[in-house]
């Protein structure tokens, strides 16, 4: 891991990036089972401004090209954005010694890519290749980082402080990005905010009652994106997560 | 289990034996199993994968999702855990309001969810224990969508087998609610009878 690491580095000065990064992760080791946000009002603040871009921008452009539940042109569309951060993915894993997964992910993008035309097809999983996204911001957490505290930046939405750098470092080390002339590499980043289009179509009931029914949509976002995320790296929510609401009858 | 084999003499009294010992001591979760736990979420199963594909309208699936978690939830339980602390200041008619008012909120929120899951379909895959209860893990798969991770905790803590939390890919409903009737709590500047007719509303 050390290796590939700093040959990268001696070879390419973005990857300054990932110290950088670093750096700033090294301050922050939040508790795990709780909820650390210390920037809790400025991370409101953004919320506000989160809430008016969904409701200006992305949920009336959801709504009107995807219905819920989605159809074959979305997920066309998902399909060829989940292909394009198949080469990120694989790096990540390999980062992360997860060879067998690294593998499994390299096999789906190579079959998605050819039979699947250009990844607008998902052929793999027909053959019991499911894959499973990876990033950086998970690869710090097989590292050992701590989540860090929980973060709402502007457009960006719900992350923590870990996922925020890992978001970072995945854009520069992205391999499609490297590999790429300059027209041709923002494919990826375009795929991805189609992606994040369909979503909120194909969801757009689950999203609402968040955003627009909670008695605090901004605690809601933060509870439910905490639980999904923890849960996604494998943080095993069993120990103290969860509650045993008989063993509080008998504390009380 | 007994009837296949020969039912001699000496195994009956060794049987009579061990059976008193078990009698004797106290072991209250013995009768409560793996597969009891399981049982029940079969049922849910069974009962949900017929009303997502029953083709009903909403308010009829609303309708019977608050029977289904009415019949295999624990939702006194369950209310008296999303209240937190507040639970402890209320009075018992308050209790029941809330509970009532609670089943129904609850019943609306996630009746709307399951119509996603319409055409789907959830299979139970594996069961564990953890702490005092068990944990049913099912797998609901949608057209065209990767399979997700629903899990079920079911006690007997009730007298009954029931369940009284649900953990759809890691959101934990108790852990959820705590934090939404906790802001609606506060939204009523923690009046409990503010909050019980706010939720009726809902």
């Amino acid at each position: 891991m050390n290796v590939i690491f700093t040959s990268t580095h001696a070879k390419k000065p973005r990857f300054l990036g990932i110290f950088v990064a670093l750096a700033i992760l090294a301050g922050c080791a939040g508790p795990t089972s709780e909820i650390y946000d210390p920037s809790e009002q400025l991370n409101r603040q953004f919320h506000t401004v989160n809430i008016g871009l969904d409701r200006a921008v992305l949920r009336p452009i959801a709504t009107a090209t995807v219905r819920p539940g989605g159809g074959p042109v979305s997920q066309g569309v998902l399909n060829f954005a989940n292909n394009l951060s198949g080469p990120s993915t694989v790096l990540n894993n390999l980062l992360q010694l997860r060879l067998g997964q690294a593998v499994e992910n390299t096999l789906k993008f190579a079959i998605n890519t050819t039979i699947g035309i250009g990844g607008l097809f998902n052929p793999a999983k027909a053959m019991g290749l499911n894959g499973r996204d990876s990033d950086f911001g998970e690869t710090l957490h097989v590292w050992g980082f701590g989540e860090g505290a929980y973060l709402e930046p502007p457009v960006i939405g719900p992350t923590t402080a870990r996922d925020l750098s890992g978001l970072v470092v995945d854009i520069v080390i992205n391999p499609l990005q490297i590999w790429l002339p300059a027209p041709e590499s923002y494919v990826g980043t375009v795929a991805g905010a189609a992606s994040k289009v369909i979503y909120r179509g194909r969801f757009v009931q689950t999203v609402d009652s968040v955003l627009y029914e909670s008695a605090d949509s901004y605690a809601q976002a933060r509870i439910l994106f905490l639980q999904n995320r923890r849960f996604e790296l494998g943080q095993k929510a069993g120990s103290d997560d969860m509650i045993d609401p008989y063993e509080d009858f008998y504390a009380n | 289990m007994q009837t296949k084999s020969t039912l001699t003499r000496r195994r009956f009294a060794a049987g009579f034996a061990l059976g008193s010992v078990a009698l004797a001591l106290p072991m209250p979760s013995a009768a409560f199993t793996e597969n009891d736990a399981q049982a029940l979420i079969d049922k849910v199963v069974v009962d949900i994968n017929a009303v997502i594909n029953s083709g009903k309208d909403l308010p009829g699936m609303i309708k019977d999702f608050e029977r289904i978690f009415g019949r295999y939830a624990d939702v006194p339980v369950i209310a008296r855990s999303v209240l937190g602390v507040a639970a402890r200041s209320a009075t018992p008619a308050q209790m029941t309001a809330f509970t009532r008012a609670f089943q129904s909120y609850i019943s609306v929120k996630y009746g709307r969810r399951f119509r996603e899951f319409i055409g789907g379909s959830i299979s139970v895959v594996e069961t564990q224990p953890l702490k005092s209860y068990f944990e049913v893990e099912t797998m609901v798969t949608l057209a065209g969508q990767s399979p997700f991770d629903v899990r079920w905790h079911v006690s007997d803590k009730s007298g009954k087998h029931l369940f009284f939390n649900i953990i759809i890919e890691g959101i934990n409903l108790l852990v959820s609610e705590r934090t939404e009737i906790g802001a609606m709590l506060d939204r009523q500047k923690g009046s409990i009878d503010g909050l019980i007719a706010e939720m009726q509303r809902v």
